[in-house]
């Protein structure tokens, strides 16, 4: 039986290369990717909790979170997409258009 | 049935048509809802005088006007003796003049205007002698200055007339700061602002004293000083009297009517009005009688050296209207509303056949005109009846009215008395001889005014030449020919019993204002009588003899006193008295205090400082807008570890 905490470190460890790809890298698919890591490092927290406090609403809410991540993806690829169109880019520091 | 309410809402009924349709649809004949309020007027005055003089007394609240807590007035209207003589005076005066103005208005671009706010000007002046209140009194007393202020500047485009016109609404504002401090007073004191309850409580008031900005002084002193600031504006007494001959910009029937007839002795009204408040305080009748005396000396020599046909007859209201508050101020008020009541009609008809003359000759300056007789016989007629009757000459109205305030200055108890009595003897002097001056210098001699069309005369459509010069037509003269009638016999009704005469009128306001207390014997009323008669007829033989025969003396005069004559001629520096010490200040803190500081740096600044400072705030905030996702990743990461942070210390 593999206990909590393992499960626990792991998801810490999926997280932290979520945030730290997303901050780092500057191919906006790559932060996309990373974006799904925390999200999925979220799920893996969520389902061991759930399973530990033997609390299916954890399971529930993962599975949520899988649902909103799918459209998420499915959005944000499409602007990705449209972007690319534009600017011929996948680099963000290239898309400033909003600069104050 | 309140058919009497007609009196003061016909007018304004008319006045309501003429501005809405006064310019487009009436146009040339917006004077006849004007004229046929007027003359309605008139006629529900002369239906409901037999029950007044019968004595029946309409006083009527018609409904709640404003109620506050312990505050409650009405509109409602009060018609006693005191009211009746005004009304008698205001409708007549204005339905002669309101058809005077047909003929002397006609043509002119702002036909429909004049008589709207003619009409709007009855109206007020009804409500303010029909109020029952001080305080409707009060909403009168504001619109006809209102109206006062619209007629003078009715020449507009004329900077002379636009300037009169606020001059005179500033200066009325002077008094009308007391006036208003004098409402308050009424209401702190006795709780109302009815006539009835204030006047009949006005007596538990004496004696007592109230702290006023620091000084204890005499309540019912107060309270009729600050009551006469507000006559002493409106009837154009010394020191706020300088406002009244400017006021001569306006067009003539509006001087005749609201300057002369009716407006200006509305503070004659009210000191009589509230007689039972000032009878209380010795101080304020002597300062009314003093004031009212010192005015009218000062005004009838201001007028012996003036020009102008309507300044010098504007000095004369002045003038007159101080014989009334000389009167007022001794406690004659009966003799008092009696000049008021004969007053109206010979200045009335003064002014309205000096308008006569204007329509003539096309100029106000009596320098040129000169030989008018043969051609205006009726203006001339009725010029001389208006002055021998203002001049006080047995028999005519003025003689009795004038004749009946000396008497009343001589024989009062009031300690200025006697000192009054000098002064208004002086101006029964006067008074003929500036207003025989005036006529003798306008209709006799030779014609001294320009011959060809001059364009920089005094008016727009230029001079005409003496074979031009017409009567004027029939619409003007006869109104005159009726105010000559009133002018002459208007006066009948209160001849003194020494002369045999009943002296119904002093009998009719008896209810009202009372009747004071002389001391005297017949002898000396006969003796006083014949004093200033004398007088008179040595004012009108002088002016004869200086203007009539030897016609270069008073030339020769005014160099021999050449000191007096300009100070005179300068009507005292008083203008520029008020310019240097009033106007000029007031207009550097404007300048200087007010605009540089006040507005430029604390409204501007604070006007234009809240957006700039927002504007360059937002400038460095938008800098936080970088456009890099990741910038705003960091931001969001920080935040989250901040707040997870935070919540963790806390916990």
């Amino acid at each position: 039986m593999v206990p909590l905490h393992w499960y626990m470190v792991l998801s810490v460890v999926v997280f932290a290369i979520g945030v730290f790809g997303f901050l780092s890298r500057r191919n906006i698919i790559i932060m996309f990717m990373s974006i799904e890591l925390m999200l999925n490092a979220v799920n893996i927290n969520l389902i061991s909790m759930s399973h530990y406090l033997q609390d299916l609403r954890g399971q529930i809410l993962a599975f949520f979170v899988i649902a909103v991540a799918a459209a998420e993806a499915a959005i944000g690829l499409a602007i990705v997409i449209a972007l690319f169109r534009n600017k011929a880019t996948a680099h963000v520091d290239e898309m400033k258009e909003m600069q104050g | 049935m309140k058919y009497y309410l007609l009196i003061p809402f016909l007018p304004l009924l008319a006045f309501i048509i003429n501005i809405l349709l006064g310019k487009e649809v009436l146009r040339d004949k917006a004077h006849w809802p004007s004229i046929l309020a007027v003359v309605g007027s008139w006629l529900v005055t002369m239906s409901i005088l037999p029950d007044i003089v019968a004595g029946k007394v309409i006083n009527e609240d018609l409904y709640s006007w404003i109620v506050s807590g312990k505050f409650n007035v009405s509109v409602g209207f009060l018609i006693d003796p005191l009211t009746a003589v005004m009304l008698v005076v205001v409708t007549t005066c204005a339905s002669l003049i309101h058809i005077y103005a047909v003929g002397y208005m006609h043509g002119d671009t702002g036909y429909y205007r004049f008589f709207a706010y003619m009409s709007l000007f009855t109206f007020c002046m009804l409500m303010l002698v029909m109020a029952n209140n001080f305080l409707q009194l009060y909403f009168g007393w504001e619109g006809v200055g209102l109206c006062s202020y619209f007629l003078i500047g009715y020449y507009f485009n004329k900077k002379s007339a636009a300037d009169a016109g606020k001059k005179a609404f500033i200066v009325n504002r002077f008094g009308d700061f007391g006036f208003g401090i004098g409402v308050f007073m009424i209401f702190l004191t006795f709780g109302t602002l009815h006539y009835v309850p204030v006047f009949q409580n006005a007596a538990g008031i004496a004696g007592q004293t109230v702290n006023f900005l620091g000084w204890n002084v005499d309540l019912p002193t107060l309270i009729a000083l600050l009551l006469f600031c507000g006559a002493v504006g409106k009837s154009a007494q010394i020191p706020l009297h300088v406002w009244l001959p400017d006021a001569m910009e306006g067009p003539t029937p509006v001087s005749a009517l609201i300057h002369a007839a009716t407006m200006v002795t509305a503070g004659v009204f009210l000191v009589a009005r509230c007689n039972p408040i000032f009878n209380l305080s010795e101080i304020a009748m002597s300062v009314v009688a003093v004031i009212g005396a010192l005015t009218m000396f000062f005004a009838a020599t201001i007028a012996i050296t003036q020009n102008d046909i309507k300044r010098i007859i504007a000095y004369s209201t002045c003038s007159h209207l101080g014989y009334m508050f000389l009167a007022c101020g001794v406690g004659a008020y009966s003799a008092g509303i009696f000049h008021l009541y004969t007053h109206a009609f010979f200045k009335a008809l003064l002014f309205l056949a000096a308008g006569s003359v204007i329509h003539a000759v096309h100029t106000n300056d009596i320098q040129e005109m000169g030989g008018l007789k043969k051609y205006m016989p009726i203006t001339y007629a009725v010029f001389i009846l208006a002055g021998l009757s203002a001049g006080g000459f047995p028999g005519l109205s003025g003689f009795f009215s004038k004749d009946e305030i000396i008497w009343s200055a001589y024989a009062s108890h009031s300690p200025v008395g006697k000192f009054v009595w000098v002064l208004a003897l002086a101006g029964a002097f006067f008074t003929p001889f500036y207003t025989f001056r005036l006529i003798f210098l306008t209709f006799h001699g030779k014609n001294r005014g320009a011959h060809h069309s001059d364009p920089h005369s005094h008016d727009s459509h230029g001079s005409h030449g003496e074979h031009h010069i017409h009567e004027s037509p029939r619409v003007m003269t006869i109104p005159l020919m009726f105010l000559a009638v009133g002018a002459v016999a208007a006066g009948w009704i209160g001849i003194p019993p020494i002369l045999g005469g009943g002296a119904h009128f002093a009998e009719f306001l008896k209810p009202v204002v009372g009747h004071p207390e002389f001391h005297g014997t017949h002898a000396e009323e006969f003796g006083v009588m014949a004093l200033s008669t004398t007088l008179a007829l040595i004012g009108l033989g002088l002016a004869a003899f200086l203007y009539l025969r030897k016609s270069d003396l008073p030339e020769k005069i005014t160099k021999a006193f050449s000191g007096v004559y300009t100070v005179l001629y300068n009507k005292y520096y008083i203008d520029e008295l008020y310019n240097y010490t009033i106007v000029k200040p007031t207009l550097w803190i404007a300048n200087k205090v007010i605009l540089a500081i006040t507005d430029a740096r604390i409204i501007e600044g604070v006007v234009n400082g809240v957006p700039g400072s927002i504007g360059w705030f937002s400038g460095k905030l938008r800098k936080v807008q970088t456009g890099l996702a990741q910038h705003y990743g960091i931001m969001m990461a920080a935040g989250a570890v901040f707040i997870i942070a935070l919540v963790l210390l806390l916990r």
